[in-house]
């Protein structure tokens, strides 16, 4: 890029600060789904299993109280040292992963619970063994069933968000961002791969896809961001817990207090884009 | 959600057409006499939206739904080139405002909803006008009790859109819930190639789903997967025939047997469907 050139230059300063926002939500010090549910939900009781024969660690299910309100959890699960890395699969799921999730859905439904999702993936793991026991269809199966869900329903975008993997958990009543935090149709790697042939040209590709918290803000697919401390989550995991606890309470409290309708989630999902009047 | 290099498109050249498998060339009324199957390797070519519609509705009987809906550049996107000119391009190209195509129809005389995708229209992607279209199309079908009858052709979201592309997802089977409601039956066909965001939402969402053989489907493609895992991928990796195998699909059918095929399933189908209309709510 010619640095002269002044249009070049705003277009590296933009995929420069679009860079930053991704290395941030994936800083290895982040704190992950259950660093944060310990600390922002009381008494977490882990569940396990699809009941169909698997049990995928990239996502943690289970049961926890907020406020005094019992909850239903999802949440999308990294590792940080090596091996739990192997097993957490760097969060990306396996079909088994999204039909826990589903599981989870049923249960909450059945129990009248309020679900809160904790969302952090780079993605659905794009794997061999993923595509034979059917991850289009666990992923589509797991979509129908968040829009089907009979009680409310809270995401919060932690880290990363990334693609179709994301969205099995994201398609909730209310829907928080992190200050640092990314929701993409695909990461940065593999949206340069498509539209550059050239993983590497990432930065220009996040540039462009415009994945920073703030969009989805103002594109109403997030309906709050929540700040994080100075320089980001990784600085400080009580302070961001400490942030992000109240905005959970208040909006579930919102939630359950207004009369609610699974069917204005469907709504909101189906006229997003607003680009069209029906 | 790259789309498959495995299948290139036909060739017209003068009044012939190239397999784009095994390279013979065919007079092209004979091509078009077997509906774009190559007469000598079976090989199912891409064929245009309005060419599905031509070969499954009865003559006579489509009648478009929404033809000037065309979506815009949300992103003011740049990768190679503008989006817009990318979008303007196509349009021009498959006359098409975008990458489907959606109307009332007969199949053997059976009234159905019918979309069709044009993976010619920039890979058949799942743009906001796409997912819109569809969604319409999915509710009037709800509506006028009509089974739904989808024949996806797509590599999956429109990177150009963003987020917008991905949340198409969403809105297509928020839509999908109304024909649920309604009781009426919804038909997935998988053509080449239905990968990335279009397998993960709508396409697998059939009450019955149908694929063509060989028919490239998955939610990450072949070229993505052995860059990120160095797998070594199994023989017939992605097609129609391999997940059939693994019970995800119901039926490969041949292009050939495509219309009776459907013929035959809207005769239960459909007529369950027109029962529960006579039927107090």
């Amino acid at each position: 890029m010619n640095s002269t050139d002044p249009v070049g230059a705003a277009a590296g300063d933009a995929a420069q600060a679009a860079w930053a926002h991704v290395e941030v939500s994936r800083h290895p010090d982040r704190p992950y789904s259950l660093d944060l549910v310990q600390r922002c939900l009381d008494d977490f009781i882990e569940l396990h299993g699809d009941r169909q024969g698997g049990d995928d660690a990239a996502v943690v299910i289970g049961l926890a109280r907020l406020g005094g309100q019992p909850l239903a959890v999802v949440a999308n699960q990294k590792g940080r040292t090596l091996e739990e890395r192997g097993k957490r699969n760097f969060g990306m799921a396996h079909p088994e992963g999204y039909r826990k999730a589903q599981r989870l859905f049923t249960l909450a439904g059945r129990l009248k619970l309020p679900v809160v999702s904790f969302i952090d993936t780079p993605g659905a793991y794009p794997g061999v063994a993923a595509e034979e026991r059917g991850q289009a269809w666990a992923i589509a199966q797991t979509l129908e069933a968040q829009l089907a869900l009979p009680t409310p329903y809270l995401a919060v975008v932690i880290g990363e968000g990334g693609s179709g993997g994301a969205l099995a958990t994201l398609l909730a009543d209310s829907v928080l961002v992190l200050e640092h935090a990314f929701l993409s149709v695909a990461s940065p790697e593999a949206a340069a791969a498509i539209l550059f042939r050239d993983a590497g040209r990432k930065q220009q590709a996040a540039a462009a896809l415009r994945l920073e918290a703030a969009n989805l803000l103002e594109w109403g697919i997030a309906d709050e961001i929540v700040p994080e401390p100075p320089g980001g989550a990784h600085t400080d995991w009580d302070e961001t817990a400490r942030l992000l606890r109240p905005r959970l309470e208040a909006r579930l409290l919102e939630l359950t207090s207004r009369g609610f309708d699974p069917a204005r989630r469907r709504e909101r999902y189906r006229r997003l884009d607003g680009l069209f009047s029906a | 959600m790259a789309i498959s290099p495995a299948y290139a498109r036909p060739r017209t050249v003068d009044s012939g057409f190239t397999c784009g498998a095994c390279q013979r060339t065919f007079p092209m009324a004979q091509a078009a006499g077997s509906l774009y199957v190559c007469p000598a390797c079976e090989h199912h070519s891409r064929i245009s939206a309005h060419e599905r519609v031509r070969q499954l509705a009865d003559k006579g009987t489509f009648q478009e739904w929404d033809p000037d809906l065309a979506g815009s550049d949300r992103l003011g996107f740049v990768d190679t080139r503008a989006y817009v000119d990318r979008l303007a391009e196509a349009r021009q190209r498959q006359q098409l405002p975008d990458a489907i195509l959606t109307g009332a129809a007969s199949i053997c005389g059976h009234p159905v909803g019918l979309a069709s995708f044009d993976f010619g229209f920039l890979g058949g992607s799942l743009s906001t006008a796409v997912g819109e279209r569809l969604a319409r199309a999915i509710e009037r079908s709800a509506v006028e009790l009509r089974p739904f009858v989808c024949v996806t052709s797509s590599g999956g979201a429109r990177m150009q859109e963003g987020v917008f592309s991905l949340m198409q997802m969403a809105k297509s089977v928020a839509a999908l819930h109304q024909l649920a409601e309604a009781h009426v039956p919804f038909i997935s066909i998988l053509a080449d190639p239905t990968m990335g965001g279009s397998i993960a939402s709508f396409a697998a969402l059939g009450d019955v789903i149908l694929a063509e053989p060989k028919a490239m489907i998955g939610f990450t493609g072949a070229r993505v997967i052995t860059q990120a895992t160095y797998e070594q991928l199994p023989a017939g990796f992605q097609t129609s025939e391999f997940h059939h195998a693994r019970g995800l699909i119901d039926q490969v059918v041949d292009r050939r047997q495509l219309r009776e095929v459907l013929g035959r399933l809207l005769a239960v189908l459909g007529a369950s469907t027109a029962e529960d209309a006579g039927r107090p709510a």
